[in-house]
């Protein structure tokens, strides 16, 4: 995984609540069996409409998305996330995010600010009122700064800083705990009445 | 005595592996589901690290999404679908997962088949890569819907790191009005908190009305918890779920059996334990619900009118707001049982199983669908599809003039050939009405099965409380429906 430290870049505002990873990925494009590539298709749907954001020359090479209140909401689809990435964003700020893209983001090196709505209404208005807007995301000091004196810190979890810093896999972490797994799977295995299968009968269910 | 605990707190105590410091807590999954879309990517993962799957046993696979509902369906004509389920085939053999294939008598809908063969039981950890996961709450399982990243790690580890939920108890009081369904309990709530009002939550549903329902009723409600953006919702086991688990193909047996019902009894929420977050409905309050917008929290009741964008609080959420009006080519003050159609979906894993088509069957007998619509039922699994022909409910459905499909998703999102043309408006017993979800341009309003059987036949949504019931004519009259 990417890992993630200062970050300087062009904005792309997308002033729009609960953008859905429907939107941000379309199913038909979830039939793919590869991990990459997904970029071509970031918002499919709406980019068809020449004045949607990601067609505006001003917001080429933009690495940062800003967004209204629950992005990625919906699906659990991580092509949410490869979309994005593969286009090239490594960081949304927001009010809120979804629970299940905002663990999907962590695991693609992609950063998630969360901040308050008054201070994204105003990132969103000046991405979309000032020529050549930048702004500054900065995990190692856990802040957002832009050249016009805007400055916000932001809080995040410890842990997920660490990973996104380090550019960890999450497996190789979990694995380190491989003997307290073991030990817990061995106990655990007796609970019967928590196991999926049990001792599977011949023929059919009593129920059908 | 320890503290009184929550349903969600004794089914977290109970799977901690680890808890190390400053990080997320290592929580084991009893069950992982697989399905076609989101798992490929996740075996490759495994395969290119040298790392095997660890426990085969705890993990169960089929296809649902993509897969054709049409008779001829084992030719898939879409190359790229058919690739993705010859993928999923291959991982399957190469890593020992059983897999329910398109040709097995107990394929579905994944959180269909998951309860009907017994693999959902209380007290468990459930993932699978799609987010309605949390329908198997319904069963006082923690259930909860992961990405692929996630479901390569729970391949390789059969655990994975996670934060703990806060935890919100939503009771619904009272007796269900007629007309009133499990769909309507879930609509009812998320048009109360919003379509993320439960984010960062697990929701433990309680109150005289949920447990009053059936496991089929739970299951919408706890399927729908996702909507309103909470990690998974849960209800606490009782006789009911006992009795729906007993005799299923994976459920104990014998002494087994017995001693696994007084484990599930202890799971109960003790009494005085502690919620972060509680909202009291009365079932009174609920009515038959339509969604109106794109989201699913965009909810009124059938005898209302199209809300008004001047009444929402911030400038964001008018813009939305107008937003979904004009994706909905829908004007503020227009009633909704004025509203029109062009399509009816009956399925999904919210509403596919057999007490949702006994339902819609009811309505629908002895009428027949309107001139402009085009209506389908998609049963959830080949054991509801075979269970309701054995009822006569497709007999009563295909006379009504619906069409009668095999199990998938169907057009819950259309992956497969099931899809509404730009325009289409569509009464949909699914779960969301987001922009395009059942094809480019389809506008989707969100209804209970019931609703959806009656807004085929009127042709506009129509208050299924003034419901003149009928009986299906000739030799289908015994059909068990109208027992
Ligand atoms: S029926 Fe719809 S919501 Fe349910 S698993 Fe299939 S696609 Fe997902």
């Amino acid at each position: 995984m990417q890992a993630f430290r200062t970050l300087t870049s062009k904005v792309m505002p997308l002033d729009r609540v609960n953008v859905d990873t429907d939107q941000i990925i379309p199913k038909q494009f979830l039939k793919r069996i590869e991990r990459t590539g997904y970029g071509d298709f970031l918002f499919f749907d709406w980019r068809k409409d020449a004045s949607f954001e990601l067609n505006d020359p001003r917001y080429k090479g933009a690495q940062v998305l800003v967004a209204a209140k629950n992005f990625g909401c919906g699906s659990s689809r991580e092509h949410a996330a490869w979309a994005l990435s593969d286009y090239g964003f490594r960081c949304v700020i927001s009010s809120s995010f979804a629970d299940i893209f905002f663990s999907n983001a962590g695991k693609n090196g992609i950063l998630l600010v969360t901040l308050p709505e008054d201070e994204v209404q105003l990132l969103l208005n000046r991405a979309a009122s000032t020529p050549h807007y930048r702004l500054t995301v900065s995990l190692e000091d856990q802040t957002v700064k832009d050249d016009e004196g805007f400055s916000a810190s932001f809080t995040i979890d410890p842990f997920r800083r660490y990973c996104l810093l380090e550019g960890l896999d999450d497996i190789g972490l979990t694995l380190r705990h491989a003997d307290a797994l073991d030990k817990f799977e061995q106990k655990h295995n007796a609970d019967f009445w928590l196991a999926p299968k049990a001792e599977a009968q011949a023929g059919e269910t009593a129920h059908a | 005595m320890s503290a009184p605990k929550t349903l969600f707190e004794k089914v977290w105590e109970s799977h901690l592996v680890a808890e190390p410091a400053n990080e997320p807590a290592l929580l084991y999954i009893d069950l992982h589901l697989v399905h076609e879309v989101t798992s490929p990517q996740a075996f490759e993962g495994l395969r290119l690290a040298g790392r095997k799957l660890r426990r085969p046993d705890r993990t169960v696979a089929t296809v649902d999404h993509n897969v054709p509902t049409t008779k001829d369906r084992l030719i898939i004509a879409d190359a790229i679908a058919a690739k993705q389920i010859d993928t999923l085939r291959k991982n399957c053999a190469d890593f020992g997962v059983e897999l329910y294939d398109v040709q097995s008598p107990q394929q579905g809908i994944v959180h269909v088949i998951g309860p009907e063969l017994g693999l959902t039981k209380p007290g468990m950890t459930i993932v699978c890569g799609d987010s309605h996961t949390s329908t198997h709450g319904a069963f006082g399982a923690l259930a909860f819907g992961i990405g692929t990243s996630e479901v390569e790690h729970v391949m390789a580890t059969q655990c994975l790191p996670q934060s703990k939920a806060r935890t919100f108890r939503i009771a619904v009081e009272g007796e269900l009005p007629d007309g009133v369904t499990a769909k309507d309990v879930a609509l009812g709530i998320i048009g109360r908190i919003g379509s993320d009002g439960a984010t960062g939550y697990v929701i433990e549903y309680a109150g005289s009305a949920i447990r009053s329902l059936s496991m089929e009723g739970r299951m919408t409600v706890c399927n729908m918890s996702i909507e309103a953006g909470a990690r998974a919702g849960m209800i606490a086991p009782d006789e009911t779920t006992f009795a729906y688990l007993k005799g299923r193909k994976f459920a104990p047996q014998g002494a087994d059996w017995d001693k696994a019902v007084s484990e599930w009894k202890q799971l109960a929420s003790d009494a005085g334990a502690k919620y972060d977050r509680e909202l009291i409905i009365p079932a009174i309050e609920l009515a038959p619900y339509v969604t109106w917008g794109t989201n699913p929290g965009m909810v009124i009741a059938v005898t209302d009118a199209v809300p008004d964008p001047a009444a929402t609080q911030s400038d964001s959420d008018r813009r939305g707001f107008e937003r979904a009006l004009e994706y909905m080519d829908l004007k503020a003050g227009t009633p909704i049982e004025e509203i029109t159609i062009d399509r009816v979906f009956i399925g999904s894993c919210t509403n596919s199983r057999i007490e949702d088509l006994r339902a819609a069957a009811k309505v629908a007998a002895g009428h027949h669908v309107h001139a402009s619509v085009s209506a389908m039922v998609v049963p959830g699994s080949q054991q509801v599809k075979a269970q309701a022909e054995r009822e006569g409910l497709d007999h009563i459905f295909r006379e009504a003039g619906f069409e009668w499909r095999e199990p998938g998703c169907s057009m819950c999102l259309g992956m497969n050939p099931d899809i509404l043309q730009p325009g289409e408006r569509c009464a949909s017993t699914s779960n969301r009405n987001f922009e395009g979800r059942q094809g480019q341009g389809g506008r989707t309003h969100l209804v209970s099965p019931m609703m959806a059987a009656a807004a085929a036949i009127t042709g506009r949504f129509t208050d299924v409380r003034t419901w003149e019931f009928k009986k299906p004519s000739g030799e289908f009259k015994k059909a068990e429906v109208l027992v």
